[in-house]
């Protein structure tokens, strides 16, 4: 099939980008989207123009790393990730056009590469069970009930891409940041640090410049890995309830929005 | 230099704690006084920084991704084993021990494996105490699965994402010291040289990814967690970015490389679907537990999935359970991936490419009921569908072997200390565990086990011996012409403005390398593979083209650093092989095989792990033998039938 594509490019964080059009027409159904970027850049190569900056890693759907916002969509128009989304979602002649995450709280490397890591500030922020190696119970002695534990796995399969950022009008945090608060306040072993972790998470997405929750939905109509957005409200309530009775009160101005 | 393994005194069920007892301790308020390097952040190095800095020693981390949980681990997708026995099925761990010597041919280090399987208990519990959510049973404990070709089911298993779970566990733990600022992360750096300053190692130079601009980082110990090379072969189910460059880097300063032939080809991936092909996705070995494995009896040509149900019971060929009755569709990986490729060699395989066979539910699912089967593997059978096309609950699945994991790698001793004093390699960067064959759900338990329970008591030895005092700064001259080395090696890089394209390279040499270093390998063809090698590194040096500068974000330029370093690993993986003239494990040598076509071992032989030793720039390596002595498990010739 033939394609065109619409591509962001920008040489640094600080240069000015802008949209560049190249025609591919060896393009196979069975490609994977990256594979097809990978053709596109080897075509670039040869005839000495830089190739195009794109992150990716594991390629099957599981490391978070590659994003990429497909014809207006983050991941494209199927709800799964780049590396997972095959040509033949696509029409032959299509005119796709493919830009970087768009939220200031990543802010672009080069290209479509986009700097994620104020998502590492905030599970630094209190996204962990603070035990140490070794000296912890027998694995059984904390029964956890199927459904439970069920629960806090469907939230625990969040990969940190932040297509919910990316498809946020307001590029808010909130159902990345809900999922981790969500699988520890859940469990009982997240229990004893449940107000802490919820308002230092939250204080911390603030600081990073994400913007507040007004229940659009359309984080969770893009998360590649089935999010709910049941873990905002979960959030909320976490962080509700820790800001009427923790003891000691992280957040500033904000708030779990 | 004789190999010295430190492997302790006393019967086998006693050397670790004996050990531990031996091993000098650090005074902990003298931990903050020493400063530990970790390169990579994958299972093995996520779980030994944030162990490192809870017990208060100052660590820096690097990984080469955008954030220290993308690393591959996060790919698993199985389980993970531990002796539990929690299922009353007659596990211990010295059944968990001999299982692992047994499954890895009996080319593994029979007191690093019994160490292995007596932390494996302790493994599960960090991770539960993590908030790691495994999957429970009605009456919440922890459910157990079969896995792989064991008898007992030791499995702990998080969906078909436990990789993912552990290492978000283990990223969690990071986190936290990243939080109490004694462990400081670099993202999107990678690690190009160890230096070495008076025979030990004291530091690493790096790139940052984003800038490009080189530094310098000194330490009292480096370890080297930056996983296997089975990017080697271009397509393997690796990350696109998994590589063996510090592992090689730290070879050519010292640091022997073990077994590097020893390779796992995984018998349950999806198949090839053209030239385009980047990469290959691994169905998950528990397929296996409800799949049935077959070809049709006679060749038909271009078979598809969707024909395959109107092919009658008796003209179908369920290979495995013909060949295996006793461990049927479950023989472990090697034995599966050889006989899937000995059908294809006929002929039998299936698919477009004749490189494929069929992994069936059908049986699975009259039996047990469509439900059942989609809440064991409702994942996996979506990825399926969402790569191929195909609807696996109505046709069965195509799959083929693809290299998965690397059971070669740094040569450790005991302690998980390569040759070079104070370098360390854990996980799947070393070669110790795994003799020539990984049995399913290993890699995790044995990430997990060197990070969280063996280095933590292991350097403190080594950092007790020579003091805080011992320790070379950043400015040391060593640092500034290692720094300058690395400059030279990336600048001549890019002035070589060839022709083609490092992708271009990599693939050959891939094709080199399935083709005649992979699931069978003979002298003829080893000894081609290694002139075309040859032939193709220097082609590579000569006529490589990789645009823009060394001060950015160079996507091309990383890759070809990584390609160069892989051209030289695939001429000692090859060397290696040809060494060991006899089948073990996932190496199988065709002039090495019992008369129905099984491999052969030959343990007055080979039964010893190959240590190479880098000798300079296209000098062959010198191979050095570290003796196997086997005092609890017998020999004998593996089988399943």
């Amino acid at each position: 099939m033939k394609i065109t594509l619409k591509i962001w490019r920008q040489q640094g964080p600080n240069t000015k980008g802008h949209f560049k059009t190249y025609k591919l027409d060896h393009v196979s159904t069975d490609m994977s989207f990256l594979e097809m970027l990978d053709v596109l850049n080897q075509d670039l190569i040869k005839k000495g123009e830089e190739p195009v900056a794109f992150d990716h890693d594991c390629r099957e759907g599981i490391c978070g790393m590659c994003s990429l916002y497909i014809n207006g969509r983050p991941h494209g128009p199927l709800q799964t990730t780049t590396c997972q989304l095959h040509m033949r979602t696509f029409s032959d002649g299509e005119t796709i056009t493919i830009e970087p995450w768009r939220a200031s709280a990543f802010p672009i490397l080069k290209d479509l590469v986009v700097d994620r890591s104020a998502f590492d500030r905030i599970q630094q922020a209190g996204g962990y069970i603070s035990v140490n190696t070794g000296g912890v119970p027998d694995a059984n002695e904390i029964p956890i009930s199927k459904k439970i534990a069920d629960e806090a796995m469907d939230a625990a399969q969040c990969i940190g891409c932040g297509a919910c950022v990316a498809a946020c009008k307001n590029a808010s945090a909130m159902l990345f940041v809900s999922a981790k608060v969500s699988q520890f306040a859940l469990l009982p072993q997240g229990k004893p640090e449940r107000k802490e972790r919820v308002e230092k998470m939250v204080a911390q997405m603030d600081a990073e410049g994400f913007g507040a929750c007004t229940n659009t939905r359309a984080c969770e109509a893009e998360c590649p890995k089935g999010i709910q957005i049941t873990n905002i409200a979960r959030m909320n309530r976490e962080y509700f309830s820790a800001m009427v009775s923790s003891y000691e009160v992280a957040a500033g101005e904000g708030g779990a929005g | 230099m004789k190999l010295d393994s430190k492997v302790p005194e006393g019967p086998i069920g006693e050397k670790w704690t004996r050990h531990k007892f031996n091993l000098k301790l650090v005074n902990p308020a003298n931990k903050r006084k020493y400063d530990v390097i970790v390169v990579g952040t994958g299972l093995a190095g996520a779980s030994a920084a944030a162990s490192l800095g809870e017990l208060g020693y100052n660590v820096k981390a690097f990984c080469f991704q955008d954030s220290p949980r993308r690393a591959h681990s996060i790919a698993a997708q199985g389980g993970i084993n531990a002796a539990k026995n929690y299922q009353n099925d007659g596990d211990s761990v010295y059944r968990l021990f001999y299982d692992t010597v047994k499954g890895g041919d009996y080319r593994a280090r029979e007191a690093n494996v019994h160490r292995l399987a007596e932390v494996s208990v302790n493994i599960i519990d960090q991770c539960v105490a993590q908030g790691v959510p495994f999957a429970r049973e009605y009456g919440g404990l922890l459910a157990n699965r079969s896995f792989g070709g064991a008898q007992v089911s030791r499995t702990f298993y998080a969906r078909g994402q436990t990789g993912q779970q552990l290492l978000l566990g283990a990223y969690s733990a990071l986190n936290r010291q990243i939080a109490n600022g004694k462990v400081k992360m670099y993202n999107r750096t990678e690690m190009l040289d160890v230096v070495v300053v008076d025979g030990k190692a004291r530091g690493i130079i790096t790139r940052d990814l984003v800038t490009g601009k080189i530094e310098a980082h000194s330490a009292h110990a480096v370890l080297l967690c930056t996983g296997g090379y089975g990017n080697v072969f271009y397509l393997s189910t690796n990350a696109k970015g998994s590589n063996v460059t510090a592992a090689w880097r730290a070879h050519k300063k010292g640091a022997f490389f073990g077994n590097p032939c020893f390779t796992q080809i995984h018998p349950t991936c999806i198949p090839v679907s053209g030239d385009h092909q980047s990469k290959l996705t691994l169905m998950s070995e528990s397929l296996r537990n409800d799949g049935r494995v077959w070809v049709p009896k006679t060749a038909i040509k271009g078979l598809k999935a969707k024909e395959a149900v109107a092919i009658k019971e008796e003209d179908r060929d369920y290979f495995l359970e013909r060949r295996y009755p006793s461990f049927g569709n479950l023989v472990p990986r090697d034995v599966a991936s050889r006989n899937a490729k000995y059908v294809c060699d006929e002929g039998r395989g299936v698919g477009s490419t004749g490189l494929a066979v069929f992994l069936d539910f059908a049986d699975a699912i009259k039996r047990d009921g469509r439900k059942v089967i989609e809440q064991k593997y409702g994942n996996l059978f979506d990825m399926y569908q969402q790569i191929t096309g195909d609807n696996p609950y109505e046709v069965p699945m195509m799959i083929f072997p693809a290299v998965h994991y690397t059971m070669g790698g740094l040569w450790v001793d005991y302690n998980l200390m390569t040759t070079v004093p104070g370098l360390y390699a854990l996980g799947e960067a070393n070669f110790s565990d795994h003799g020539a064959n990984r049995l399913g759900a290993s890699a995790l338990m044995q990430g997990l086990a060197d990070g969280y329970f063996v280095i933590p008591y292991t350097i403190g030895d080594y950092l007790a011996n020579i003091g805080w005092n011992d320790k070379v700064g950043a400015d040391h001259p060593a640092f500034k012409e290692s720094m300058d080395q690395v400059k030279a090696g990336v600048d001549r890089l890019l002035n070589i403005k060839g022709t083609k394209t490092v992708d271009e390279f990599h693939r050959k040499l891939g094709l080199i390398m399935w083709e005649y270093c992979g699931m069978s390998r003979s002298e003829q063809g080893l000894t081609k593979a290694k002139k075309m090698i040859q032939e193709l590194k220097a082609e590579f040096w000569r006529d490589v083209k990789i645009l823009g500068g060394s001060s950015e974000l160079n996507v091309e330029l990383e890759k070809a650093g990584r390609v160069a370093d892989f051209l030289e690993l695939g001429e000692l993986m090859v060397d290696d092989a040809l060494n060991r003239s006899e089948s073990c494990g996932g190496h199988f040598r065709e002039e090495s095989a019992t008369p129905d076509g099984e491999a052969m071992r030959k343990d007055d032989e080979f039964a010893y792990v190959a240590a190479w030793e880098y000798k300079g720039d296209n000098q062959p390596e010198a191979l050095h033998k570290e003796e196997l002595k086997f005092e609890n498990v017998k020999l004998t010739q593996r089988s399943y039938k």
